[in-house]
Formats: structure tokens, C-alpha cells, sequence
């Protein structure tokens, strides 16, 4: 079967490309700190990480309006971050603090913005598809031209009712974009000890859904890709699927002594593939920043994160009051 | 500066753990990512690893040391070139959240009641205004009606389900909405309840107000992960900012010899959902004003129907427009001698019980609940202050029934009014059988009311 891969990269100026540094390095920073208050005992129960996979947000979000919707499931800081919610509300929300984003009561997996369009944060694997199909459904309603960004992962993809969504989101042209984020692992399963299937995306030709298989460890290639995306929906062509091939360095969840993957694989994309540095080197190399002005953007970068880890140890816990109320609206 | 390297904990249960190996030793440069040390916690043994570059500058703690507690330093980095401090630096304390204590907040249940404590008062207002014209309408008309009503009045609702619009609905409760309203509005969907129960859940997300029709709520059971992890529980996770605005609606419970699948009456395990509203009428009246108030009701509503009552026929007022509140009972008929609670189809035996029983003399009280969450105990509790004996009707299984729920508020807020144990009548505890015989057994039945009265008024 001939596979499609999108070698097509998109033309950035300088200061996009140090914007997309500064972003990737924002989640990258903020959720190695959680980690640490993770560590510290400051943050309970499930904590997803998202590093390594910091291109895909922060490649699609650069192809957004500000009207587009975007969902996705647990593994959900990067996505947030990269929409421009507040670190600090994402931080305290880690830490169970009345200043988090729904005031302690959602935790890492739980966290939404109506302001951003951000529609979570969901913690049952597959489900915030539909959900995705539905928001994409509300607008095509109302008429307007705004897309949803309905993130999962190559799990995700092994759930039936994705395929039901896939099915009603081009039976209705939905304007959603499905973005597989293919990190080869579901928790310890890998991609090819859950599925025959030779790709996700392709999956999606049974219900006439077209799609693409993306480098995930390149920006520039998740930009190029989310923009061919967007253009179909916007137009009223129906749902797209863009699998995108990332890598995430830590484990599942905290507690993942990781025995399905070798410490040399990990080492291995994190030394060759890292899509950080990737772009750090393009800045360099292409003379569009010095090592000092990267420098000062770690410093920043550094900063906000610890006004945020500062702000989600002194935020209070939330009142006691809190336990009865926004049951029903 | 120096800093401390702290116990990590490395699993969401885990206060200690076994500090199995160090990969590093005093004096090694180390970088973000690099592995310290092996740990062994309660599930696994782990790699900890290091998250900021710089010199190992003292181990703390021995390879081999059993039951080190999270958060005790375990080595003290420091930056290329510098000395290690005599005293290492404070630990970061992490301020250990205390636990919620049950007892500073709201109580589920009022403190114990002191004896014979006041009757509540029920809300008897009348749903309309007395001397409001009235017309004899089935179930089915008044809920098509409601609809109609509805989505004539705001654009944002809008109907979606199997069969619904070109068949005219498996039922035909949506008759006649694809003409007036046409195929925007009124949705057919493929056979996927668990796909279109989630994107109607997400367009309500997104600012609609759609109304979901099961062709059965049987089949709802697919769909199920979403109406209590995506609708009922988004407002709470998100701290109030996002809000779930649908009506999931259909036949619920058993209609006649469809078998076990396809009859089971799923109220009480949607009222067990804090999130939810769940509705289960009676009369033509109620379909109606409680479609339209479920309709307008900003959470997600469980709408539940029953296929033998869509035929049937009751007076409802002709207004422009009438809604009956949630939360609210409605006495059908006043009774000092028992009270029967119940509800949906339920009240069908409640109420011919009580014609007979009137017969020889019995006057029961009998209260259709209406809304099964919110519950207006009130009414119940006033009631059976009253009479002083309680039969609950319903036709789900016993074990965790609404009547067990009703029994316990009744025991928490009236025990000293009671002059006879509570009966719970529900359907058996067997999946409904096909045979007739056997599913008219399985069934609750008038003549079960009958004997459940006279068994608590020992007469």
C-alpha cells in the first residue's frame, strides 16, 4: 500500500521560528518543573507528560484563528500552554489550589477555557472524539467557518467509536480535524503489538476521510500539514486526519518504570530527533539568533515557569465550600 | 547554588521507597535526563532521573536503604566548579495538603432528626392556572408537541437520533418536525448511540441545546460512558465554566414481550449520577411541561418515557406556553390511611390500587414523583407524617431501587412516624423472561399494591 507522507514544510519568518522556540521550550520547561512537584509530592494521583511531543501543538495552534476550537485527552498541559492558557492556572490546577483553571476540582486531566476554546482535558481514552465531532458540528450549525482540533492518541485510535465519529463527521463534511498523535506507545503497548493496520490515518479511507501521515519531530512540517487541514475544513471539504509521528520521553504517567522501550531508544530521538533543538539549530545556523539571544528566552521561559510553580505552592486549597458547588448550573 | 535532590515519589500511592542502586557517584557531572539512581516503590523498580545539570556534589543516602520517605533529600547537587556546603541547604518542604475533612463541609444528610421533627411543607401549588382550558392529548402528541414548541422558539435547539426525521420517528413521538423544521434540525443518525450520544454532548458544548432521542434507553447503554463521564460531570471538573445543556429522551423500561435486552427501566441508576436530572412522567400533562423545562434547563436531563403510555390520553391544559418544574411532585389523589410513591408507568397500579382499595374503605395518598432527581422528599415526608405508612411502586429491579433511596429518607427524617415497615415494590430480580406468563410474573401488578397496603395498614 503506498503511503503518503507529507514532506511539505512551511515558510516561517525569523520571528515565527523563535516563537515556536519559545513555545515548545514553555511546555517543555513547565512540565519538567511538574514533574518536579510531582516528585515533591505537590501534585497527586495521574500526571501525563508531554515532552518530546511539543512540535505537534505549538506547529498546529500556529495555524489556528482565534475562533477554532481544540480538544483533547488527558495528556493535556502542552495543549493548554500552547493555546495561550495561563501557566500559572495550569500549574495551581496540578497542585489542587482554589487558583487553578477549575479551581482544584478537575486536576491535570481536567482543565477547560472558554475563553481560549480550549474544551479539555478528557480522561476516558477515545471519548473526546465524539466530543470534537460535536463542537465541529455546532459551528458548521451556526454557520460559521471555524474548525475543531480534536486531539488523540494512537491508542485512542483502537476505540470504536472513533470510527463511529469518523463515519457522522463526513456523512455531516464536520469541519474537524482528527489529529492522531502517533507517540508509538499506548501506555506500554506499542503500536504494532495493538494494531495489524500498516498506518492510522489510512484507516480513515474507509469512510472517505483523507489524511496524511506528518513528522511530528519537525514544526515546520506540522505547520504545513495543519495548514492543508484547515484550508479543507474551513471550505467545507469535511473532516481531515493528520497522523502525526512524535515520541514521548517520559513515561505513561509517573508511574511508569517503562519496561516496554529501551533507555537507547529513548536516548536515541532525544540526541537526533528532539524537535526543541531542531528549531534551535535552524535559528542558529540560519544567523536569526545568537546563542545569547536563545539564552535570554531560556531565562524568560524559566522564569515564567517559576512564578507558576510559585504560584501553584501558594495558592490556597479551595474551600471546603467548594466540594458542593457548579454540580448544576 | 547547591540544591537538594529529594525522594521522589514516583506512583500516587507511594510515602517510601527502597533506594536500590546509585547510577552516579560524588563528583559526576550530570545533565537533564541522565539516570541518578534505581528506586524501587511498591510497584515497580524505577529509574529517577536528573532534571537540571550540574555535579553530583554529596550522596546523602546509601544505596541499599530501605523505607526512605518521599521528600527526604538524597544528594545535594551543585553548579560545575563550586564546593560543596557544610550544612546542606533547608529542604523544600512540600506543604502536605491536609485532607478534606468531612466534617467541616456539607453533610449529605441532615444530622439526625429530633424526635418527631415538624412535617415539611410540599409545594401544592397548582401547574396551571385553575379554570385553564383543557383538551384530551396523548403522550405522544404532547411530547411532539413540546419539542415543537421549543425549537419554534430558539434556533439552538434541535433534534438528532435514529429514524427521528424521514421515518417520523421509531415511535413516532417526532412526527411532523422534519416538515416543519427540516433536515438541519431534525437529524437521523446512523445506528451508533455511543457516537451520537458524544457529539451531541459535544454541540452542547459548543452552544446547543440538542435534544437526543434512544430509540430505546436500553440502547442507551452504549452511549452511557458519555452521559455520566462527558455531560454529567463536565460543569464540576470545570469548575463551573463549562456547562452541558441536552436532553437525552426515548422509551424507557419494559413495553410488552421484547425480552430481556429490550426492557429494564434505568431510573435508578441515572438518579444515582450528581450532575444529571432525571425525569420519568406520567400524564400527557407532564410529558409536555417537563420536556419543555428539560429542554430550557441549562444541565443535562435523562428524559425517560414508557412505550405503553405513548398511546394513552390525559387532559392538558391549552396554554401558549407552560412549563412544570423539577424537584416538584404532583398528589393525585388524597389519602389519609397509606402513602404510595411512584412514578412513570408506575403509577398506572398505584392508582387503580387505590380505586379498589378505596372500595373497601382504604384511602391512599398517592404521589407521582415526576422527577426522580432532583426528588421533592418533601412531599413524600409530609405525606407519610400524615399516613404514617409508605408503598413505593416502580418497576426496575430491587436491589438499589428508588424506593430503597425513598425508604432511607424516610427513615433518616421520619422514623418515629412510621406504624409499619416500608414496602418497596419493584419489578423481580430476573432479567424479563418472553414467555407471557412469565413476564406478567415479572412485572409489578396492581393486585402486588393491593396486598403491599393492606400488608402495612395490617388490614
Amino acid at each position: 500500500m503506498a503511503t503518503r507522507k507529507s514532506t511539505a514544510k512551511s515558510n516561517v519568518s525569523a520571528e515565527e521560528l523563535l516563537g515556536f522556540y519559545r513555545d515548545m521550550l514553555l511546555i517543555r520547561r513547565f512540565e519538567e518543573k511538574a514533574g518536579q512537584l510531582y516528585g515533591m509530592g505537590l501534585i497527586g494521583g495521574f500526571c501525563h507528560l508531554y515532552i518530546g511531543q511539543e512540535a505537534v501543538v505549538v506547529g498546529l495552534e500556529s495555524t489556528a484563528k482565534p475562533d477554532d476550537k481544540r480538544i483533547t485527552t488527558y495528556r493535556d498541559h502542552g495543549h493548554m500552554l500552547a493555546c495561550g492558557m495561563d501557566p500559572k492556572g495550569v500549574m495551581a490546577e496540578l497542585t489542587g489550589r482554589e487558583g487553578g483553571l477549575s479551581k482544584g476540582k478537575g486536576g491535570s486531566m481536567h482543565m477547560f477555557s472558554k475563553e481560549k476554546h480550549f474544551y479539555g482535558g478528557h480522561g476516558i481514552v477515545g471519548a473526546n472524539v465524539p466530543l470534537g465531532a460535536g463542537l465541529a458540528f455546532s459551528d458548521m450549525y451556526k454557520g460559521n467557518d471555524n474548525v475543531t482540533f480534536t486531539y488523540f492518541g494512537d491508542g485512542a485510535a483502537n476505540q470504536g467509536q472513533v470510527y463511529e465519529t469518523y463515519n457522522m463527521a463526513m456523512l455531516w463534511d464536520l469541519p474537524v480535524i482528527f489529529v492522531i498523535e502517533n507517540n508509538k506507545y499506548a501506555m506500554g503497548t506499542s503500536v504494532q503489538r495493538a494494531t495489524k493496520s500498516p498506518s492510522l490515518w489510512e484507516r480513515g479511507a474507509a469512510y472517505g476521510i483523507k489524511g496524511e501521515e506528518v513528522d511530528g519531530m519537525d514544526v515546520l512540517a506540522v505547520k504545513a500539514a495543519g495548514e492543508k487541514a484547515v484550508a479543507h475544513c474551513r471550505a467545507g471539504k469535511g473532516p481531515y486526519i493528520l497522523e502525526i509521528m512524535t515520541y514521548r520521553y517520559r513515561g505513561h504517567s509517573m508511574s511508569d518504570p517503562a519496561k516496554y522501550r529501551t533507555r537507547d531508544e529513548v536516548q536515541k530521538i532525544r540526541a537526533e530527533r528532539d524537535a526543541i533543538e531542531h528549531v534551535r539549530e535552524l535559528l542558529l545556523t540560519g544567523k536569526h539568533a545568537t546563542e545569547d539571544d536563545l539564552k535570554d528566552i531560556d531565562k524568560e521561559i524559566k522564569s515564567i515557569v517559576n512564578d507558576a510553580a510559585e504560584f501553584a505552592k501558594e495558592s490556597p486549597e479551595p474551600a471546603v465550600e467548594e466540594l458542593w458547588t457548579d454540580i448544576y448550573a | 547554588m547547591a540544591t537538594e535532590v529529594l525522594m521522589p515519589a514516583l506512583s500516587p500511592t507511594m510515602e517510601e521507597g527502597t533506594l536500590a542502586k546509585w547510577l552516579v557517584k560524588e563528583g559526576d557531572s550530570v545533565s537533564s535526563g541522565d539516570i541518578l539512581a534505581e528506586i524501587e516503590t511498591d510497584k515497580a523498580t524505577m529509574e529517577f532521573e536528573a532534571v537540571d545539570e550540574g555535579v553530583i556534589g554529596k550522596i546523602l543516602i546509601e544505596a541499599g536503604t530501605e523505607g526512605v520517605k518521599v521528600n527526604t533529600p538524597i544528594a545535594v547537587m551543585v553548579e560545575e566548579g563550586e564546593d560543596v556546603p557544610a550544612e546542606s541547604p533547608s529542604a523544600e518542604t512540600a506543604p502536605a495538603p491536609s485532607a478534606l475533612n468531612g466534617s467541616e463541609g456539607k453533610t449529605a444528610a441532615p444530622a439526625a432528626a429530633a424526635p418527631m421533627p415538624e412535617a415539611p411543607k410540599a409545594d401544592t401549588s397548582p401547574d396551571w392556572p385553575e379554570g385553564t382550558e383543557m383538551k384530551s392529548q396523548t403522550v405522544r402528541e404532547a411530547l411532539r408537541d413540546a419539542m415543537a414548541e421549543e425549537m419554534r422558539s430558539t434556533d439552538e435547539v434541535f433534534v438528532m437520533g435514529e429514524e427521528v426525521a424521514e421515518y417520523q420517528g421509531a415511535y413516532k413521538i417526532t412526527q411532523g418536525l422534519l416538515d416543519e423544521f427540516g433536515a438541519r434540525r431534525v437529524i437521523d443518525t446512523p445506528i451508533t448511540e455511543h457516537g451520537f450520544a458524544g457529539i451531541g454532548v459535544g454541540a452542547a458544548f459548543g452552544g446547543l441545546r440538542p435534544i437526543v432521542e434512544f430509540m430505546t434507553f436500553n440502547f442507551a447503554m452504549q452511549a452511557i460512558d458519555q452521559i455520566i463521564n462527558s455531560a454529567a460531570k463536565t460543569l464540576y471538573m470545570s469548575g463551573g465554566q463549562m456547562g452541558c445543556p441536552i436532553v437525552f429522551r426515548g422509551p424507557n423500561g419494559a413495553a410488552a414481550r421484547v425480552a430481556a435486552q429490550h426492557s429494564q427501566c434505568y431510573a435508578a441508576w441515572y438518579s444515582h449520577v450528581p450532575g444529571l436530572k432525571v425525569v420519568m412522567p406520567y400524564s400527557a400533562a407532564d410529558a409536555k411541561g417537563l420536556l419543555k423545562q428539560a429542554i430550557r434547563d441549562p444541565n443535562p436531563v435523562v428524559f425517560l418515557e414508557n412505550e405503553i403510555l405513548y398511546g394513552r390520553s390525559f387532559e392538558v391544559p391549552v396554554l401558549d406556553d407552560f412549563t412544570i418544574p423539577f424537584g416538584k411532585a404532583k398528589t393525585w389523589r388524597e389519602g389519609s390511611d397509606v402513602t404510595i410513591v411512584s412514578f412513570g408507568i408506575g403509577m398506572t397500579y398505584a392508582l387503580e390500587a387505590a380505586e379498589r382499595l378505596a372500595e373497601d374503605g382504604i384511602e391512599a395518598e398517592v404521589i407521582d414523583l415526576r422527577t426522580i432527581r432532583p426528588m421533592d422528599t418533601d412531599a413524600i415526608l409530609a405525606s407519610v407524617m400524615k399516613t404514617n405508612r409508605l408503598v413505593t411502586v416502580e418497576e426496575g429491579f430491587p436491589q438499589s431501587s428508588v424506593g430503597n433511596y425513598i425508604t432511607s429518607v424516610v427513615m433518616e427524617r421520619a422514623f418515629d412516624y412510621l406504624d409499619a415497615p416500608v414496602i418497596n415494590l419493584t419489578g423481580k430480580d430476573v432479567p424479563m423472561p418472553y414467555a407471557a406468563n412469565l413476564e406478567k410474573l415479572a412485572l409489578v401488578t396492581t393486585d402486588e399494591v393491593v396486598e403491599a397496603v393492606r400488608k402495612v395498614t395490617y388490614r
